[in-house]
């Protein structure tokens, strides 16, 4: 290959490879990024069982309820308007108590169920102070968020 | 259109790239920090409830104790809680302006609370101990400190969300004052 | 009065700083060797300033003085000793004194001892060094000032965060910053070159051994990175594409591509503009991705020191810097000479493509990375994580080990065809392997049969380039390619073992109930409650047995009190042939008759840290082949043979 402007093809070849890039991404990222919901929210929108998505709300207070295999757990979160069971099989994290925040990545099952894949806690003490800023960006790093898969 | 032409154009392509991610940074550092789950009370009565006290020698409280005509404030804290710490000094200073401040403690244990109280001084004049947060929940609060503000007839006017800062003080005073 | 001596350090550094600019700029610009002689000195005085005020830094958190804001916040006279000195840079301020030291140190590093540029082009890198410098010391001094008092001075101090007392999590900034720092140098020297025009060879050596430095400290930055998190999170994943990993994965993917295609400059002197636009966008990842953790914007398990305002000044460095480079680039990249031509079929085009290959796997992680701050633009929410990364990148990854199979067996400038018949071996390699794999355990899945296929081959091929060589005579460069190359194929086969064959269970068991994973049989034998200094926990016995082989497991769950929070310990067994991975926790506060086991037997995992290892070791003996050693005759140009 002996072309002049040898630099000029790079380019357009690099050019070509970011835009391939972009379009996998786009098409990677149509399917695979997942939404955000309340109980509420997922109520109305028609999401089809099996799509992975995240729910977030508060916990019902009485609501959660261990099976007897000791390791799943049930239990319903709640917005102002509206509930939503879900189902996880696992370590729960801290600070996932009734009454507390929390953030489940999962999916629908064809009965309205939500199965959860990972639970994330929100932390009580979520507000810092500028003076201690940087206390809570120890205890941040590390606790702000617990996340169990 | 020669192959000159045509290089000058590719090569503001990367500036360009940069300046969009650069705007995505930027838009990103402007949104607000969206942690907040605002209490659906706001405007509502105080819902009821009633609590043990939550130290030895100062007495419990129930919602009985805010709709006497007088404006206070109502403060959600626990001795565990870092920020509540830092906001100790401004409470403080908001009691010194005359307003009287209710507290609710969540989570926590009589010899933790008096041992906060010792060290941060106590601007509260009724403390209730809500170890299991219901009352918390109530009050449609999610987390720690909270401070709302209740008027006279017992209904929630205002609700602050995070510690109180040095800059928050007399705005919320006003507020307080020119609440009924 | 140590505080104030570090805080009177830093201000006289950022002072030389600001004089350094200028005998920069006017070196460069009037090529005089008085104004050159000056830049030196200057340079080195700058460095040796902040070393002295970093020093500071270092003696206050080691005596724990609490008269400093940054020390009562982050330390407590209750910390061991090296955890005191460890937290000097494991808060904000701190971490920006150590890059903005490490920076100046580098500047006077190439003051002293950088011989193979003219004055002028020298000039040059020590101006724009300077300006970066600048930038870093207005954040400092205005903004996040180490040296603060705090009047009066607690009792006591707040920071004894225990799961920051882990000494891989004390040395994780320092070699991250290393490696931001050797980019922000290569960017210095890529502007130098954009200004003066001057981009060859010389260029390209004088920048190499720092592009070098850089990439293999953030090769073990990420690899230790991922370790810790494995075994620290409890959850079995080495992973998480998290926004905080990502960000310090994209310059490492830019320094890759910017080390090729500075070592075919070097050698060659063909890829000038790729070489240049390299260096800028290996600095603005760096640069990219401190503000990413640093501004709160992304949400991550392990977002800190969450604060706007610091958000917005890195930013504003960030803008500043890389938008003038970009912009000096299209401006002045026309008054460059192309390089030497070369062929497709060559190492130049291997490497091209290797660095295409690169980008694009870089192109991805960024938009997944920056996903949800567009969709929230636009009023969704969404997150975007490993379904998205894995599914993206894996198989660009895959492509690019089957170019490096390649890449390194072509001629320089140009070869032919005949020559990829040296690829039999490895071809035999990978056909054997994914035979054998796909009748053995076709359960595994597609990815991590293909991935060890290809792991097999590149294994095979990696040592391609030593045949036909004396061994005794070979550069340790071309040694330093091998040995990282390889290391890339150890490394991927863990991941492939990981993926495809992990067992997990995932037990409530009562104590003396034994159950089984993989060929492992695992009885847990008791759990009792241990204390620690700061901890009480619920500790779980395990016994594993396998074969005739047993050995015990004590994982644990521990609480912390100040500040509140639970931890999980896990517990690892260590075999030749993988890791028994094993988390306990109580099932609720009232049924304490059983206890949740979780187990994971990961076949080779290990070997995708080792491979990390060896990649940073190929790094290293590439570096130690470069520098001259007066006493030694060198080969001057390593790709021909004596």
């Amino acid at each position: 290959m002996k072309p002049k402007h040898q630099r000029l093809v790079l380019a357009v070849v690099a050019l070509l490879a970011l835009i391939g890039a972009g379009l996998l991404a786009a098409s990677a990222l149509r399917e695979e990024a997942s939404y955000f919901y309340t109980p509420a929210t997922l109520a109305k929108a028609e999401v089809e069982p099996g799509k992975a998505i995240r729910l977030g709300g508060m916990v019902q207070n009485g609501s959660i309820k261990r099976d007897a295999d000791g390791v799943t757990v049930r239990f319903i979160v709640q917005d102002r308007d509206a509930t939503q069971q879900v189902v996880y099989r696992g370590i729960t994290p801290d600070l996932f108590v009734e009454g507390s925040g929390v953030v489940a990545d999962g999916r629908l099952d064809k009965n309205g169920l939500f199965v959860a894949d990972g639970l994330l806690a929100k932390h009580d003490e979520n507000y810092v102070p500028r003076e201690l800023k940087d206390i809570d960006m120890t205890t941040a790093e590390h606790s702000q968020d617990t996340l169990a898969k | 259109m020669g192959p000159g032409m045509k290089r000058n154009w590719l090569i503001w392509i990367p500036l360009a790239a940069f300046a969009f991610i650069g705007g995505l940074f930027l838009y990103g550092l402007m949104q607000p920090k969206d942690d907040y789950v605002r209490s659906g009370l706001i405007g509502k009565p105080l819902p009821s409830f009633e609590l043990p006290a939550a130290v030895e020698g100062i007495p419990g409280l129930s919602s009985a104790d805010f709709a006497d005509g007088k404006p206070r404030m109502l403060n959600v804290f626990a001795s565990w809680c870092l920020p509540c710490k830092a906001e100790a000094p401004f409470l403080e200073q908001i009691k010194e302006r005359g307003v009287e401040i209710h507290a609710i403690a969540i989570r926590d244990k009589p010899e933790d609370v008096a041992a906060f109280l010792a060290e941060h001084g106590n601007p509260f004049v009724r403390i209730g101990a809500d170890a299991d947060m219901l009352v918390q929940l109530k009050l449609g609060s999610s987390g720690v400190p909270e401070t709302y503000l209740i008027d006279g007839k017992g209904n929630i006017i205002h609700q602050h969300i995070g510690d109180i800062r040095g800059e928050h003080v007399a705005p919320l005073v006003e507020k307080l004052k020119a609440a009924k | 009065m140590i505080a104030e001596t570090g805080l009177a350090a830093l201000w006289l550094a950022a002072a030389l700083a600001l004089l350094q600019a200028f005998a920069g700029l006017g070196s460069w610009k009037s090529a005089s060797p008085a104004l050159a002689s000056l830049t030196r000195p200057v340079a080195v005085a700058q460095g040796l300033l902040c070393l002295i005020a970093f020093g500071c830094l270092l003696w206050m958190f080691a005596v724990t003085d609490l008269s400093v804001l940054l020390v009562a916040s982050n330390s407590h006279v209750d910390k061991p000793m090296i955890f005191k000195i460890a937290g000097a840079w494991g808060n904000h301020e701190g971490s920006m004194l150590l890059w903005v030291t490490i920076l100046t140190l580098a500047g006077a590093a190439i003051a002293l001892f950088e011989r193979r540029l003219d004055a002028q082009t020298l000039g040059a890198t020590l101006f724009a060094q300077s300006l970066l410098a600048l930038g870093f010391f207005a954040f400092l001094l205005f903004s996040s000032n180490p040296f603060e008092r705090l009047s009066p001075a607690p009792p006591s101090g707040a920071g004894l965060n225990p799961l920051l007392q882990d000494i891989g999590l004390a040395l994780h900034p320092p070699t991250l910053y290393i490696g931001y720092v050797g980019l922000s140098v290569a960017f210095s020297f890529a502007v130098a070159a954009l200004l003066t025009g001057k981009v060859g060879p010389a260029f390209a050596r004088a920048m190499r051994p720092w592009v070098l430095l850089a990439w293999i400290s953030l090769t073990l930055g990420i690899t230790a990175g991922s370790y810790w998190a494995y075994y620290e999170l409890g959850w079995g994943g080495w992973w998480f594409w998290d926004p905080v990993e990502n960000a310090s994965l994209m310059p490492w993917l830019a320094a890759t591509a910017l080390l090729h295609s500075v070592a075919v400059l070097a050698n060659r002197d063909a890829l000038r503009a790729w070489t240049i636009m390299l260096a800028l966008v290996a600095f603005a990842m760096s640069m990219a991705g401190t503000f990413l953790v640093r501004s709160g914007i992304l949400t991550s398990v392990h977002a800190f020191a969450v604060d706007p305002e610091r958000g917005a000044f890195i930013l504003t460095l960030l803008l500043l810097y890389v938008g003038s480079a970009l912009t000096l680039f299209a401006l002045r990249i026309g008054s460059v000479k192309e390089g030497k031509q070369f062929s497709i079929l060559s190492r130049e085009g291997g490497i091209v493509v290797n660095n295409i290959f690169l980008s694009v796997i870089l192109a991805i992680v960024l938009m997944g990375t920056m996903a949800p701050l567009v969709a929230e633009s636009m009023g969704d929410k969404i997150s975007v994580g490993p379904p998205y990364f894995n599914k993206a990148t894996v198989p660009i990854g895959l492509l690019l080990m089957l170019a490096l199979m390649v890449g390194p067996l072509l001629r320089w400038r140009s070869d032919d065809k005949a020559r990829l018949k040296r690829l039999f071996a490895p071809a035999i390699a990978a056909v054997v392997a994914v035979i054998f794999l796909a009748l053995t355990s076709p359960q595994a899945g597609f990815w991590p049969i293909v991935a060890l296929m290809l792991s097999a081959g590149l294994g095979v091929a990696s040592f391609l380039p030593l045949f036909g060589r004396n061994l005794l005579r070979t550069p340790l460069p071309i040694w330093g390619m091998v040995i990282a190359h390889f290391g890339l194929a150890v490394s991927v086969a863990g991941m492939a073992a990981e993926s495809g064959w992990t067992t997990e269970k995932l037990y409530a068991l009562r104590p003396g109930e034994t159950v089984s994973v993989a060929s492992w049989s695992v009885k847990l034998e008791d759990v009792a409650p241990v204390v620690g200094d700061n901890w009480v926990a619920i500790e779980g016995r395990l016994s594993a047995k396998r074969g005739g082989f047993v050995a015990q497991l004590k994982p644990q769950t521990r609480q912390f009190s100040n500040p509140e929070q639970q931890t999980s310990e896990a517990a690892l067994l260590t075999r030749w042939d993988g890791q028994l991975y094993a988390v306990v926790a109580p099932i609720s506060e009232t049924d304490l008759s059983r206890w949740q086991v979780r187990l994971w037997w990961k076949p080779f995992v290990t070997l995708i840290w080792f491979g990390g290892g060896l990649i940073a070791l190929g790094g290293l003996i590439a570096l130690l082949g470069r520098i001259k050693l007066p006493a030694r005759k060198q080969n001057e140009n390593p790709w021909v043979p004596a």
